[in-house]
């Protein structure tokens, strides 16, 4: 673990450059899309490997199930556009083409949860974790940085599931380095140990909670801090483990605080081993207007924010 | 659920023995077969005690000639490399599509009566569980997008597979439909045939007075497909309208099948309510009756 505020790739950025990679070698990789080429960072792609890419125009319903058919008659599919639009405008072809009828597409959606700023309510996608989970084979993964990015998509390649991707849009600083140690889809990481508390990220926060717990330990607080990478299938162990161990837990999100990872974590633990736990998340509103940082500032997502929940816990 | 069952009953034998010799003779041993699953599709539902059975009836014919003479699929081997693929974009006729099934050899005919009990296999929409079914359907508007997604994976491989949708007419309702017509015609889906059972009927009652979708033929020959019509349930005209397409020229291809709704069940014909109702015991027996005649009145011909 190494983490560094300093980079200025994409997590999308880093998806799409590795599938291109992969896809070169591996004639059934298909990529489906849009009209988002240019916000996925699929030109490349598109231009490399035009037989591999199929472009649908602005359709997010056909998209996927074009995806569907395509994963049905054989093909590893990726379907990627914006988040927004691919847990909404098309949520019945993600219920029912890929989810009910199990066929194995790869949805990417980028510039998720707060990415697109003061855009508005319309580009936000702050319901996808908590829809999508309740769908039966529908696995979710939020990465982190884009070191588990690219070995997240390695894992996607031949994963036999039905997948939801949500990455940002802007570059986010790394948590990992190039080692990535023992990515497993469906399971947490503990990036740092701590016995008062604990902090749960998933996707972009998780940053934030390291941050957080480097502040929190000069204060004499030991914080755990897990990476929720997959929130579906759920890491029930890890969860249980951490209110074990530190009685506590803090969870923090890019997502509604309604059905996402701080329901999950509050399923999990009142079911085993209750301990206390504070959902940060978006809340019942329609977002205020302003950079993702702004937002996140203003609903207490980031570093300053937990640090202020945990000293207060 | 476990292997299917391949009760090839002695009927579904000698019709697949009579489509070897002349178009006459396939011509009546397929309505034969049109009229053995519609006997079924009737029992099934009253077993049940529920089904879509207007729609199911209306698209017995269609679904008869894909399966035994024009799809090339194996229910020995149900998802063998190269087979045509085969979409019930209106799931909610799976009467015809289990009776179907059954007759082809995909499903026993134990597992069809099963149908309607607690913990049976079978639901009431078409899921990839059952041998043969390549989409869980049910909702509306989803399989020609489907359909057009394995038909391009098809031309990616080379391959010379066929993928064919049927739809409802009142179907025809769904955004989603026109972006899948759209892209099957932008990618030249020449192996992408679309059905649309054209009963004049949905739920609350005539197409064009729900929602008018005529001029059928126009708005899909604008969308750049290359459009046929015939009579649903004419089996000489179903068997020359499907030899009739060129697989190779570039067009995706629509077929609009001119059915009646709750076909070859008199009281049924033409009547909204039949949309899902199930019949009583007497309604039962008629239908019965009236079937059989028919199938007395085939078999003495042949």
């Amino acid at each position: 673990m190494s983490a560094s505020a300093t980079n200025t790739l994409p997590c999308r950025k880093a998806f799409t450059d590795t599938l291109l990679e992969r896809a070169k070698i591996d004639r059934n990789i298909v990529v489906v899309t849009s009209d988002a080429r240019g916000s996925v960072t699929l030109d490349a792609f598109a231009r490399e490997l035009p037989r591999q890419f199929v472009e649908v125009g602005i359709a997010e319903q056909n998209a996927v199930g074009i995806g569907a058919g395509l994963a049905s008659a054989g093909k590893k599919v990726f379907v990627c556009g914006p988040a927004c639009f691919y847990v909404a405008r098309c949520l019945e072809q993600v219920k029912v083409d890929v989810a009910y009828s199990a066929n194995p597409v790869k949805i990417l959606g980028v510039s998720g949860g707060v990415s697109y700023g003061a855009l508005g309510a319309t580009h936000h996608s702050l319901h996808d974790i908590a829809v999508l989970r309740t769908f039966p084979g529908m696995h979710i993964v939020l990465p982190s940085d884009i070191y588990q990015t690219r070995a997240l998509v390695h894992a996607l390649i031949d994963y036999s599931h039905p997948v939801y991707v949500r990455v940002g849009r802007n570059a986010v600083p790394t948590v990992y380095d190039e080692t990535v140690p023992d990515f497993q889809i469906g399971k947490a990481r503990i990036l740092q140990d701590g016995d008062d508390l604990t902090l749960i990220g998933c996707g972009e926060t998780v940053y934030h909670c390291l941050v957080a717990a480097q502040r929190l330990r000069q204060r004499g607080i030991g914080a755990r801090v897990i990476d929720m990478h997959t929130l579906k299938p759920f890491d029930h162990e890890a969860v249980e483990q951490a209110a074990r161990k530190t009685g506590k837990i803090i969870t923090v999100e890019e997502h509604s605080i309604y059905g996402g990872l701080g329901a999950s974590v509050a399923e999990t633990v009142s079911q085993t081993y209750p301990v206390p736990v504070r959902i940060i998340g978006i809340p019942d509103e329609n977002v205020i207007n302003g950079s993702p940082l702004e937002i996140f500032r203003h609903y207490g997502l980031d570093s300053e924010g937990i640090y202020q929940t945990a000293l207060h816990f | 659920m476990g292997k299917p069952g391949f009760s090839c009953n002695f009927v579904a034998q000698v019709q697949m023995n009579c489509m070897k010799n002349t178009t006459n003779n396939t011509c009546i041993a397929l309505r034969l077969q049109a009229e053995n699953i519609r006997k079924r599709v009737i029992e099934i539902i009253y077993a049940a005690k529920a089904g879509h059975t207007g729609g199911s009836l209306s698209s017995i014919e269609l679904q008869t000639v894909l399966f035994f003479a024009v799809l090339n699929i194996d229910p020995y081997n149900p998802g063998k490399a190269g087979r045509d693929r085969y979409i019930l974009s209106k799931g909610h006729s799976i009467e015809a599509l289990y009776a179907t099934l059954e007759a082809r050899g995909f499903l026993s005919r134990q597992i069809t009566d099963s149908y309607g009990q607690y913990l049976s296999p079978l639901s009431g929409h078409p899921t990839k569980k059952v041998p043969g079914v390549e989409l869980n359907s049910g909702a509306l508007g989803h399989g020609l997008s489907v359909g057009a997604g394995m038909s391009i994976a098809h031309k990616m491989d080379g391959a010379s597979a066929k993928t064919f949708v049927l739809m409802g007419d009142g179907e025809q309702g769904e955004g989603s439909i026109y972006e899948a017509a759209m892209a099957a015609s932008y990618y030249r889906l020449d192996n992408l045939v679309a059905i649309i059972d054209r009963n004049q009927l949905q739920i609350s009652g005539r197409t064009e007075d729900v929602m008018a979708i005529e001029p059928l033929r126009q708005r899909w020959e604008a969308f750049g497909w290359e459009v046929f019509e015939a009579d649903g349930h004419c089996m000489e005209a179903l068997l020359a309208v499907f030899r009739q397409m060129d697989y190779g020229n570039q067009k995706p291809k629509l077929l609009i099948a001119h059915t009646r709704k709750g076909n070859g069940v008199s009281y049924m014909e033409n009547v909204v309510r039949w949309h899902h109702g199930v019949p009583d015991k007497e309604q039962y027996q008629q239908a019965l009756r009236e079937i059989d005649a028919r199938i007395a009145q085939i078999s003495l011909n042949t």
